[in-house]
């Protein structure tokens, strides 16, 4: 029989017996363990993002030209622009030294507080991803769902008047709802009818897209004397409370909902039988579990998850709804998620990876040549690494490399 | 020595064959005929009732057309209501008594239909002289629907050899993105096909490679190779194209090609043989894989290959190399249809320029079961409904309906369609696991 777990995967095990530390070090990356494969594949990924910025350079697509008279010029011109785009790229996102020479000018905080705001909703929408992932469901729709959940959550900040504190724990509820409902039509279209969440989530990401069209035509949810398709401000009472930099407590959320979700999945018996649907769900079945109502279940906390990306960028990011409200964290998320391995902890650190790279990307783009695309590129090349350890093993000649991706558990057609 | 034979009554060897018809339970029964009755109902009140005073007019010819047939008016709420009272009629029969399976295809198409016509009246009535433009409706159907078509074939010959294929909307990304690019550079169309072409098999070959060596999950590579694409085509067209859009990204359109004769043929003639290259491509290529997949040594491995791999191995089957063969031709369709985007449509690239229609396709691979002609069909469908909300906006209906939510019909159908009607699929059975040799 041809199975999901792939044997090239499982190498010799690692020697067993006293070791000393720098054998042990080198056993950790011959026999590949996890953060090893992680580490290569994201410098496989740089590497692969530093020839797409030298290609995209325009100087050193000229001098590439004449490559064979003075190849050189090449070189020097590639390495400029790469050099250019990776400083550019880690002062957007950790730290400027000019911010220490600037005499409060620049904000030494800045950097870190913009890859801060963008790390609290992918972690959200990892979240949202992994949690499915984990009941053996592939959830594309967080776009649709956090665009319902920021439709909710918005339309609850604007309208209603209600006092602080009172007001921001409403429109949170809201939006949960609007992403919960949003996820839970899949699951309940896939425990009804067997209909697979790939198609029905991908469709429902457009349906909520062209309601959120239709909604910011109306009167009522666009702002008053506007042109412009865009809703009114939050009033202040429903703001997600500012922290510092660009950072609002969004990020809070974001730790607590992950905090939570590894409650959820390793210590709670509701995530014990959703993990027992998703790793084997005729198995789940014959213990008398219903996969059904795990299927259901786990689409609403995952668009729950998704709602609260719209929160967080209806309340706290944005403060407005707009068309581009959901800025392509929906299917950012699904990188995060796969970073991450479909756990709380390294969604967590995937998203704070990925949001270091949108604020770094926001930088390059404006202060070098190279467009923010590139980190759009890198990104699913790391995934795609990842997934592969085989090519890992193959690239850096270890002995073995560990996978444990969640991707195995994203079910065929027919699952 | 001789033994007698015995006489053998021949009818003890003849396999007595029945048709078992499998009997359909009360509730779905009902269910499905109390859906009928509400379509028909709907069509008599809504469509048939609602419409406004006047004639619905149909205009069936275009200017200049060769043979013109007069415009078409007609009462568009009265013939409405006969619709109506029709599908109530076969909402009746399937309560008396179930419809068979190929009578209910029957029953669902001519409903379909049906309803689609009469919501066109009701649509049409009020002002006689803003008559719908059938021509028009079937010709942009078609071009809608050839892109998916396509990307419908791509998916059917891939998972049809056991491999999942997410990333149709990424092969046709890079496929457009190649295509204007290279026809653009190069001032030629031919070599902007072929780059299309090759663009999409590129993409396929990744999927191939991850997939089939590498044995990455297909569900998960192809959304990985749909944002890498993405992204890449976006990088591309931000640091090449817009360096020097008039090099890099200049009009460049495939000239359309006009059939003597069949173009002239009223309604269709023009939507079906007075088009570009890529249009009479799919014509080819619908057939030759309709006919291949289930006539030829080739679609016989193939299919062998997604539903037993290793029943096709020990017969001697190559069955990854069937698979890697597959899986890059399907790229090389897709491919076409990005082509079909840019050089053979708004001869410009822009960023996402596919927006969705590669997933769309592969809605049409599932609602159609896997089957060249289902998938056809689907596309079709999902072409025709794209359009009618350009034709409607033209027009203007009786009860404003905010383009919104005529938007939002393809994907309403296809949620529709696939809880509804498809329901469980039933996939090539070895779709989306990679064999390995034991």
């Amino acid at each position: 029989m041809t199975t999901q777990t792939a044997p090239a995967d499982v190498g010799p095990p690692p020697p067993t017996g006293r070791r000393n530390l720098g054998r042990r070090i080198l056993d950790g990356y011959l026999y590949g363990n996890t953060a090893v494969v992680t580490a290569l594949a994201f410098v496989c990924a740089l590497v692969f993002g530093a020839v797409l910025i030298a290609l995209a350079d325009e100087a050193t697509r000229k001098s590439l030209g004449y490559f064979f008279q003075h190849p050189t010029d090449t070189f020097t011109d590639a390495w400029n622009a790469i050099s250019a785009g990776y400083s550019a790229l880690f002062r957007g996102a950790v730290f400027n030294t000019d911010s220490l020479y600037s005499n409060g000018g620049i904000a030494v905080f800045g950097p870190i507080s913009d890859t801060l705001v963008n790390a609290a909703p992918l972690i959200l929408g990892g979240l949202s991803v992994a949690v499915a992932f984990r009941a053996g469901l592939f959830n594309i729709g967080v776009q649709g769902q956090l665009i319902m959940g920021a439709i909710c959550a918005g339309y609850v900040g604007f309208t209603w008047h209600l006092p602080a504190g009172l007001h921001l724990i409403v429109a949170l509820l809201a939006g949960i709802i609007g992403g919960a409902v949003w996820g839970g039509i899949v699951g309940y279209l896939k425990a009804k009818t067997g209909a697979h969440e790939v198609i029905t989530t991908i469709m429902l990401n457009y349906v909520a897209l062209y309601l959120l069209g239709y909604l910011l035509g109306l009167n009522g949810f666009q702002a008053p004397h506007q042109t412009e398709a865009t809703s009114p401000r939050i009033l202040s009472t429903a703001k997600l409370p500012h922290l510092f930099g660009s950072l609002h407590s969004g990020l809070i959320i974001a730790l607590v909902a992950a905090v939570l979700c590894w409650w959820l999945l390793s210590r709670s018996t509701l995530g014990f039988r959703l993990r027992a649907v998703g790793a084997n769900p005729f198995a789940a079945r014959t213990a008398g579990m219903h996969i059904e109502r795990g299927y259901i279940v786990v689409m609403i906390i995952s668009g729950a998850l998704a709602g609260l990306v719209g929160c967080s960028q209806a309340l706290g990011t944005r403060q407005v709804v707009t068309q581009d409200v959901d800025a392509g964290f929906g299917f950012d998320a699904i990188t995060v998620a796969l970073l991450g391995r479909g756990s709380p902890g390294g969604t967590v650190l995937a998203g704070l990876l990925f949001g270091a790279f949108r604020a770094g990307g926001v930088v390059m783009a404006s202060q070098t040549h190279t467009p923010a695309d590139v980190v759009s590129v890198i990104e699913p090349v790391i995934v795609l690494f990842i997934a592969a350890p085989a090519l890992i093993r193959g690239l850096f000649r270890l002995r073995a490399a560990r996978s444990g991706s969640v991707g195995q558990l994203a079910k065929g057609w027919n699952g | 020595m001789s033994t007698p034979t015995v006489p053998v009554d021949e009818d003890e060897f003849v396999a007595s064959h029945e048709v078992v018809t499998v009997p359909v339970s009360r509730r779905r029964r009902i269910g499905i005929g109390v859906a009928f009755l509400l379509a028909g109902l709907i069509t008599f009140f809504a469509w048939g009732i609602g419409a406004r005073n006047g004639d619905a007019a149909f205009q069936v010819s275009q200017f200049g057309d060769k043979y013109q047939v007069p415009t078409m008016r007609f009462p568009g709420g009265a013939v409405a209501m006969i619709f109506g009272v029709i599908i109530v009629a076969v909402g009746i029969g399937q309560l008396l008594r179930p419809y068979g399976r190929t009578a209910m295809r029957w029953a669902v198409s001519v409903t379909a239909l049906l309803f689609v016509l009469a919501f066109l009246c009701w649509a049409g009535t009020g002002d006689p002289t803003n008559a719908i433009s059938l021509t028009g409706l079937v010709a942009n159907s078609v071009i809608a629907s050839i892109p998916l078509i396509l990307g419908a074939l791509c998916g059917i010959i891939g998972e049809r050899s056991g491999v999942i294929n997410i990333a149709i909307e990424g092969q046709m990304l890079v496929g457009a993105f190649a295509g204007a690019l290279f026809a653009s550079a190069a001032h030629n169309l031919g070599i902007g096909l072929i780059a299309s072409l090759a663009a999409g098999g590129l993409i396929a070959v990744l999927l191939a490679v991850f997939a089939i060596r590498y044995l990455v999950n297909q569900i998960v590579l192809g959304v990985v190779l749909n944002t890498f694409a993405l992204g890449l085509t976006n990088l591309g067209y931000h640091s090449i194209m817009q360096s020097n859009p008039d090099h890099y990204n200049a009009v460049t359109t495939l000239p359309p090609i006009k059939i003597p004769l069949l173009a002239d043929i009223p309604i269709i003639g023009s939507a079906l043989f007075d088009v570009n290259i890529i249009v009479y491509i799919t014509y080819g290529l619908i057939v030759a894989i309709d006919v291949a997949l289930f006539r030829t040594r080739w679609g016989l491995r193939t299919r062998a290959v997604g539903e037993h791999p290793k029943a096709a191995d020990t017969v001697g089957i190559k069955v990854n190399r069937t698979r890697y063969r597959n899986v890059i031709i399907a790229g090389l369709i897709a491919g076409l249809a990005g082509a079909f985007l840019t050089i053979g449509g708004s001869g410009q690239f822009n960023t996402n320029i596919s927006s969705g229609k590669g997933f769309i396709a592969l809605a049409a691979v599932i609602f159609g079961r896997w089957s060249p002609r289902g998938a056809i069909a689907a596309a079709l469908l999902f072409g025709f409904t794209d359009q009618l909300q350009i034709t409607l906006g033209i027009v203007g209906t009786p009860v404003a309906i905010p383009s919104a939510f005529l938007a939002m019909a393809p994907y309403l159908v296809t949620v529709f369609a696939v809880a509804g009607l498809v329901g469980r699929v039933q996939a090539p059975a070895a779709d989306g696991q990679p064999y390995e040799k034991e």
